[in-house]
């Protein structure tokens, strides 16, 4: 102690005070600084609510009310979370054109950014299941048997064996699944969006949802492979049967008649 | 004759005459192939559905055998190790695994399976033609109702074979058919449980009825249909074809091709083009994809599960039906189902009795070789018609689910569309399509008498403008005017030779009112007569 009070009218004393106060600053600005960017980010986050709920009154407000509260047109969106949003938006099903039986999927009107927003929008409404990230969805890795096993046991019995999709009673209907967004038949299986029931984690856990992915991925989009040939729609029997009337009976009608034609001309003696 | 060849002056016979020699010695075949080879048969391509069932048929025989030799009927767990990935690992029956094993692993086996299959629904949707065309042309009438009986059994026959077929692989998809199955045989009352346990061994689905539904397959049900075919194909040899009224064809000959050259050449090279465009649609186009479906598991079931098309009217039978429950004693009875499976044989039956109908209606005995043209029969007609509309409904009713999805609709409202239909369809099918033949029989007539509109336009000295009608040939007129038109039956003398009112039985009653339907006025037009025809030909320059 005594060097360094030995020291305080050292011409550099000034200068390490400076930069010892310097360092001290620093140092509290570096503790501190975490604080300031988290106030920062809410910021941004309240500003992606300003601007969803500025989307949300333009777009959806005239059925699902103003704040979000539901009428007689449509849900209340309290606690649907973002994931809902993401999904029904996403896939162009909201905003309905029109009501009935069921929305139907459309095209996609809104950039990613803009559902961002009205999700965030929803979300602050009340606590509900949030966006997916890549990782939790991706098929990578997971175990497509069993996510055929599972998709068989509990969504076949409405969207057909591969996901060729069927009917509901009046007029509604399990959509095909033909390439549709990983991300979108999580959101899909969370949410539980229209006449779906939903799948929380508590009922199926993240790891069976991306087998039942990975499943479709296998058996429903492009890179499917088709042993045997065309699929007629995977419907089952009642294109077979259509298929075999039309084309088979039908080519061999034509085939007879086509032989039936080419007769030896009775000899006239 | 056998000694005369051989010791021909000019040495040995050639090696054919003496093969030939030798066997007719043995089989006695010269007469039988004598009386045969020279058989005519007349020419027209509907006569060659029934062909397309007997290749289609053979087709199935011979692909059959192939996927016998690779098939394990049994109900064993196992766990599938194959190379399709989405499937591996899974617990599946034997059955179910051979099956993956056949589609994946046996050097062409899919295409086999598949050829199987598609066969399988041209020989059902090819006896179903066949069968339409042999009523709408009269050709079950005497003395060919015993041959009708026969291919009608084929047909059904063929419908049981292709399900218990189809269920063999015990994929998702069949295994929901069979339950289907059980479910109607539960539905009978008092034996219904003890059917079922019969039927599977024990509780659905248990561990035998692959091993069962097999043994129908490939042995009894087959073996029933190869001896009908042979008898089916006897009686056609022993009837002689049929043939189409027209110039030299009468009820007594039969005018055509002998079968030897012409239509052994003729068939067999029909037979190939059948395999060929079997093969063709079987190499293209899948059927039944059982790995898309999976292994059955009585807990699993998907939608858009339908029967194959031939059995496809018995799932709108049951679709369409109202879900009625009654309690008996203590007892369910389950009608939804019960009623659909009694209308189930009753739907078939309907059409295999109806020449007996006819016949009795008629009161014709006389034998028939000639076809009708289904218009100068507009009663017949009408409810052949009628019984394919309705049977159309039943399909319809069957894919519910697909038209409601395909077509947007609700399938409440198809399933409505079907209740309704059943019952109001095939009256208006009946009533529309004898309005047409009618149409058509006057048309005939106008012919005849007028000739056939040359769309030639004359304009006469005074202005008036005529189509000139060109009068038919000879060949056309006898063709159109060739059928036999019949007089409604009478009822009897109301009173006895006694002057006592008689009692007439009410089947009498019937058969008159059926018969005024039939042959009454206004139920066919009567055709033209030789005096109307001579009186409006006799040339004053009418057309």
């Amino acid at each position: 102690m005594k060097k360094l009070s030995a020291r305080r009218r050292h011409p550099l004393a000034a200068v390490v005070v400076l930069l010892l106060a310097l360092a001290c600053t620093g140092g509290l600005y570096a503790v501190f600084a975490p604080a300031d960017k988290a106030q920062a980010e809410e910021t941004s986050q309240s500003l992606a609510i300003d601007e969803g709920k500025k989307l949300y009154s333009v777009g959806c407000a005239s059925c699902h009310g103003t704040g979000g509260q539901g009428t007689s047109d449509g849900p209340s969106l309290v606690g649907v979370g973002a994931a809902a949003v993401d999904f029904q938006v996403g896939t162009g099903r909201m905003p309905a054109q029109q009501p009935g039986a069921q929305v139907p999927k459309k095209k996609n009107i809104y950039t990613q950014a803009e559902i961002d927003q009205l999700a965030a929008y929803i979300a602050s409404l009340g606590a509900g299941p949030a966006v997916p990230t890549e990782e939790q969805y991706s098929p990578e890795g997971a175990n497509i048997a069993r996510g055929g096993e599972l998709f068989r046991t509990n969504c076949a019995q409405c969207h057909n064996f591969t996901g060729k999709g069927g009917a509901l009673t009046h007029g509604k209907y399990a959509p095909a699944l033909d390439d549709v967004d990983p991300k979108h038949i999580y959101q899909a299986m969370l949410t539980g969006p229209q006449n779906m029931p939903s799948f929380p984690d508590t009922t199926m856990s993240e790891e069976n949802k991306k087998d039942i992915i990975a499943y479709l991925d296998a058996v429903n989009s492009d890179e499917t492979v088709e042993p045997g040939g065309l699929n007629l729609g995977g419907l089952g029997p009642v294109t077979e049967g259509l298929f075999g009337w039309i084309f088979g009976l039908g080519a061999l009608v034509a085939v007879a008649i086509w032989v039936a034609a080419r007769t030896a001309k009775a000899k006239k003696s | 004759m056998s000694t005369t060849t051989t010791k021909d002056a000019r040495g040995k016979a050639p090696a054919g005459e003496r093969v030939a020699d030798w066997a007719d010695g043995r089989l006695g075949i010269y007469s039988l192939a004598k009386a045969n080879m020279r058989k005519i048969f007349p020419d027209h391509p509907s006569f060659m559905l029934g062909e397309i069932c007997l290749y289609s048929f053979i087709i199935i025989i011979l692909t059959g055998v192939y996927l016998t030799l690779f098939f394990h009927p049994s109900m064993n767990e196992v766990e599938y190790t194959g190379s399709y990935v989405p499937l591996q690992g899974q617990l599946m029956s034997e059955a179910f695994n051979s099956t993956m094993h056949i589609s994946f692993d046996v050097r062409g086996g899919l295409l086999i399976r598949q050829i199987h299959h598609w066969a399988a629904l041209v020989f059902l949707a090819g006896m179903f033609v066949h069968m339409m065309r042999v009523f709408f042309t009269g050709a079950f009438r005497k003395p060919r109702e015993i041959n009708w009986v026969f291919g009608f059994l084929l047909f059904v026959l063929g419908m049981f074979t292709g399900f218990t077929g189809y269920s063999l692989p015990d994929d998702l998809l069949s295994g929901t058919g069979v339950r289907f199955m059980e479910g109607a045989v539960l539905s009978v009352p008092i034996v219904g449980t003890y059917l079922s346990f019969f039927l599977f061994g024990g509780e659905f689905p248990g561990g035998d009825f692959v091993a069962r539904f097999f043994a129908v397959h490939v042995l009894l049900l087959p073996g029933i249909m190869l001896g009908l075919v042979v008898a089916h194909l006897i009686l056609v040899f022993y009837h002689k074809h049929t043939q189409f009224a027209g110039p030299g064809r009468t009820n007594n000959n039969v005018v055509g091709m002998p079968l030897l050259p012409v239509y052994m050449a003729k068939a067999g090279g029909f037979f190939f083009l059948v395999f060929g465009v079997i093969a063709v649609i079987a190499a293209l186009v899948q059927i039944n994809p059982i790995w898309a479906m999976g292994p059955y598991r009585p807990d699993q079931v998907s939608t858009g599960a339908q029967p194959d098309w031939y059995m496809g009217f018995s799932e709108g039978l049951i679709r369409a039906m109202p879900g009625w429950e009654i309690d008996f004693a203590g007892h369910t009875l389950v009608l939804g189902v019960f009623i659909p499976l009694m209308i189930f044989p009753l739907v078939l039956v309907a059409i295999a009795v109806y020449p007996f109908i006819e016949s009795w209606v008629t009161g014709d005995k006389r034998e028939h070789h000639i076809l009708d043209r289904p218009r100068n029969a507009p009663t017949r007609t009408g409810v052949g018609v009628a019984w394919i509309t309705w049977y159309v409904v039943m399909l319809i009713g069957g894919g519910n689910d697909l038209f409601a999805t395909h077509f947007h609709l609700s399938i409440n409202a198809v399933t409505w569309f079907v209740r309704i239909a059943f019952f109001v369809a095939p009256v208006i099918a009946f009533i529309v399509t004898k309005r047409i033949c009618l149409g058509l029989q006057r048309r005939d007539r106008d012919k005849v008498l007028h000739g056939r509109e040359s769309g030639i336009i004359k304009r006469l000295p005074h202005g008036e403008f005529i189509e000139i009608h060109e009068p038919l040939s000879q060949e056309q007129l006898h063709t159109l005017t060739a059928h036999e038109q019949y007089e409604p039956v009478e009822i009897g003398p109301k009173v006895d030779e006694y002057g006592v009112e008689r009692k007439i039985p009410a089947s009498e009653k019937l058969r008159a009112k059926l018969s005024e339907n039939y042959y009454g006025e206004g139920h066919q037009i009567p055709k033209p007569t030789v005096d109307e025809f001579k009186e409006i030909t006799s040339g004053h320059g009418h057309h």
